[in-house]
């Protein structure tokens, strides 16, 4: 079983179409990774299938990093 | 006994609003606009051009492809959004326009998922014997509700009417509907104007919650296609093309992804006309059948979601 960390990043890479290598721990999804906002709202829909959580909209706002999503997640998958 | 769609028609209006004209009057542009929309163009009516006048072109069209005339209808319903007026019904407006009457005409106002409810509701009509030669029109002047100042949406919609006529038949025709509605998101997307004491009160344009509405239209679309398939008794594989609702590409291309579907197998219109709500599934039906691409005996997946939030499906064998 993979972790988190590669979990969420290969996730984030195949939502943006991006290699995985350039998907870094503190990278920005807007920033550093070219999303624009409806890339964003897949990738957590994406996140949400894959951990099989519901990630509410607030919440899934503050979630702009792959450091981010991969803190949301954890906090959350632990409950 | 099945209903079948016997033809398809359908008209849009002359003047063409592209991308480029856009961005003279609001601060966007051509790379943003198609990137985030897939819409490059759009249709608007003439000013003195009523949803009732797009319908009843579609109309005519679609008759003369079912070789039909206005003699042989014997049930009517526009889904449209932008009525002509409070009332009567658009309905009985093209009823007068086509020169017939005495068979029911009504509206259906089911927003962007309006011309499947009204399909669905046709069917119902004929496989239960009260309908034999029902006509299903889609018809919308957008424009007149579309703040020209707002560059979040005024970008995505256009004007437009798309019509089917359905027979009774033995053969299948429309195999399954289904038709969803979860009011609890009625505030993502409205136009919550109502005219009270001779005024207009609340605001008489689309207002729309973007990201929320993409989030709910992806999930709620693959969703109800699962269950459409599986009531049916038939595979995502089965699909030979599907007709979607015309929001934007992205939402297209999310939903042909869940449904394992290339966008080769994917009647697209929105880059043209935009988002002509509940006119956009019998205008891509309709140039699918014309273009050729859409054969006789294959199998369509109709798909449409909109303010409410209403929803629904058609499984077709065409």
């Amino acid at each position: 079983m993979e972790n988190i960390e590669q979990r969420v990043k290969k996730i984030v890479a195949e939502q943006l179409g991006v290699p995985e290598t350039d998907v870094k721990i503190e990278s920005s999804f807007v920033n550093d990774l070219g999303a624009d906002s409806l890339d964003t709202v897949e990738l957590v829909m994406a996140l949400e299938e894959e951990f099989e959580c519901e990630i509410p909209d607030e919440e899934a706002e503050k979630i702009t990093t792959v450091q981010q999503a991969i803190d949301y997640v954890s906090a959350h998958l632990s409950k | 006994m099945y209903s079948r769609i016997a033809g398809t028609g359908s008209y849009l209006p002359a003047k063409t609003l592209t991308n480029q004209d856009l961005a003279q009057k609001v601060e966007t542009s051509d790379e943003w606009i198609v990137s985030r929309t897939g819409i490059r163009e759009r249709r608007l009516a003439a000013a003195d051009e009523t949803t009732s006048d797009l319908a009843f072109k579609a109309v005519e069209r679609a008759l003369a492809a079912a070789g039909k005339t206005v003699e042989d209808i014997d049930l009517l319903i526009v889904a449209t959004t932008t009525p002509d007026s409070v009332f009567p019904s658009t309905a009985c407006i093209l009823q007068d326009k086509l020169g017939v009457h005495g068979f029911p005409a009504f509206d259906v106002q089911a927003v962007c998922s309006g011309f499947i409810y009204a399909l669905a509701t046709a069917d119902k009509f004929v496989q239960t014997g009260a309908a034999k030669c029902a006509v299903v029109v889609g018809a919308e002047k957008l424009s007149n509700i579309v703040d020209w100042n707002d560059r979040g949406t005024c970008i995505l919609f256009g004007d437009g009417a798309g019509a089917v006529v359905l027979t009774a038949s033995e053969e299948p025709g429309i195999l399954q509907t289904r038709l969803r509605a979860d009011g609890r998101y009625r505030s993502i997307l409205k136009a919550d104007a109502r005219l009270q004491g001779g005024e207009i009160s609340g605001n008489p344009y689309i207002y729309m919650e973007g990201n929320a509405v993409f989030k709910f239209a992806v999930r709620a679309l693959a969703d109800i296609a699962v269950e459409t398939l599986a009531a049916a008794g038939l595979e995502k594989s089965d699909i030979d093309w599907l007709v979607p609702h015309q929001a934007n590409l992205r939402i297209i291309e999310s939903t042909a992804k869940h449904l394992h579907l290339s966008m080769d197998q994917v009647i697209v219109t929105v880059d043209r006309h935009g988002n002509t709500s509940a006119a956009s599934i019998p205008l891509a039906l309709d140039e699918g059948i014309r273009s050729g691409k859409i054969q006789r005996g294959q199998t369509l997946m109709l798909e449409g979601i909109g303010g409410g939030f209403a929803w629904g499906s058609a499984l077709i064998r065409y």
